[in-house]
């Protein structure tokens, strides 16, 4: 089979086994086709796909810095626009390259109406140096550098909106998917490649290595995050909440005890006070959403 | 090493990094018990499942890393993970 023409992402990368990046990376292309560029800042999806000499795309793909991803997808396009060139332009990031490191050239980006869609693949921190803490760690989640302890539950913060900032630039389309619902994800970044002007998607990408779960166990632990309220599904129209994954909502306990960056809120003794307060995130989740699926008396 | 210019590299040449090597436990595909629906084709994170020509999925050992993702999500409970004999 070895001798089979390769796919847009191919095999051969070394991410980890079950590695939601990877599979995010392999639908996104199967969406977006093959007259596709790429453009990815650093961090585990760009290491495990191009260790010089080798690559897994099958596409035209540069590697960008942190900060400047958004402004090399920009000049990509107009690079593209001057030639009269009609491929799509698609620039990838993690949480931290997204919304910590690359926010400025974001920013810049959508005002400037640039026509591209931009890809976070949100694994909820740093994990290529080792899960430090980014914008985008859920409250309470262990990492390196928001080790949970005698003085410490984890991360004190919540996760940065992002996709509201970016709907706030007046983008036609901003999306959040999951991997764990593959049809829907490669749906919408279909819609957004084919949308005129900036588009955003945030995929929730959950990591083996950084959250502490097998491999196998990838889109399980997709599935709950969705099931409990902790991530949302949703589509926005030119700012306005078009499109909301309903779900018939489980505890947040369900989804905290599959991982160990959460283990320290049932060990050595359950943290009541904590988990009521991650409960209450994915309550206002459901209620500013309205996911829960209501059932009729 | 040698760079390119402008450090470049043909497209999908990773495929020379044989990731079957890392394989601690492997799936074995029951044909009787699957439905060709298809799910271990789209989960598999490296892509490494395809058709065989009775349209039973078949994965490329030479790149499966027997994450276990496939046997996970397999609605019929037609892929089995085995500890590899090496
Ligand atoms: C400007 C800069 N700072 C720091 C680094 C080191 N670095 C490489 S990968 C990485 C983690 C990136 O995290 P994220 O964007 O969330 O992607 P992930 O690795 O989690 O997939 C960091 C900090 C770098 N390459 N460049
Ligand atoms: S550390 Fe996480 S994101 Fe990085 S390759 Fe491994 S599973 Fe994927
Ligand atoms: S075990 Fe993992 S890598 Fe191997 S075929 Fe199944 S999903 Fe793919
Ligand atoms: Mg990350």
């Amino acid at each position: 089979m070895t001798d089979k023409p390769c796919n847009l992402f191919d095999v051969g990368h070394r991410a980890c086994g079950g590695c939601a990046a990877a599979l995010a990376a392999k639908l996104i292309l199967e969406a977006a086709g093959k007259n596709t560029i790429v453009v990815s800042a650093t961090g585990c999806m760009e290491v495990f796909s191009t260790p010089y000499p080798e690559t897994a795309w099958g596409v035209p793909w540069i590697h960008s810095l942190f900060e400047n991803n958004s402004a090399v997808a920009s000049g990509v396009v107009a690079s593209l626009k001057k030639q009269g060139r009609t491929e799509k332009v698609i620039a990838l990031g993690g949480d931290g390259a997204t919304v910590d490191i690359g926010m400025l050239c974001i920013s810049g980006a959508f005002e400037r109406g640039t026509d591209f869609t931009y890809i976070c693949y949100d694994n909820e921190a740093y994990m290529n140096t080792g899960i430090q803490r980014s914008g985008a760690t859920p409250y309470d989640a262990s990492t390196t550098t928001s080790p949970a302890g005698k003085c410490s539950f984890g991360n004190p913060r919540p996760k940065k909106d992002l996709p509201a900032i970016l709907a706030a630039h007046g983008a036609p389309y901003v999306a959040t998917a999951s991997v764990a619902y593959p049809a829907d994800f490669k749906k919408k970044v279909e819609k957004a490649v084919n949308i005129p002007g900036p588009c955003y998607i945030q995929v929730h990408a959950p990591c083996c290595t950084g959250w502490g779960f097998e491999g196998e166990k990838t889109i399980a632990i997709g599935k709950l995050a969705i099931e409990t309220g902790l991530w949302v599904n949703y589509e926005m129209e030119n700012g306005e909440v078009t499109r909301v994954k309903k779900v018939r909502r489980k505890p947040v306990e369900d989804y905290l005890t599959e991982q160990k960056r959460f283990r320290h809120l049932f060990r050595p003794k359950k943290n009541d006070g904590e988990i009521a307060k991650i409960q209450q995130i994915a309550d206002r989740n459901a209620e500013k959403y309205g996911t829960d699926i209501v059932l009729k008396k | 090493m040698a760079l390119n210019l402008g450090c470049t590299a043909k497209p999908g040449n990773a495929r020379d990094n044989k990731t079957g090597s890392w394989r601690v436990f492997k799936p074995e595909f029951i044909r009787e018990k699957c439905t060709q629906c298809g799910m271990c084709t789209i989960v598999c994170p490296e892509g490494c499942i395809s058709p065989d020509e009775d349209e039973f999925p078949v994965p490329d050992y030479d790149y499966c890393k027997g994450c276990g993702l496939c046997a996970e999500e397999c609605p019929s409970e037609a892929i089995e993970m085995k500890k590899e004999e090496k």
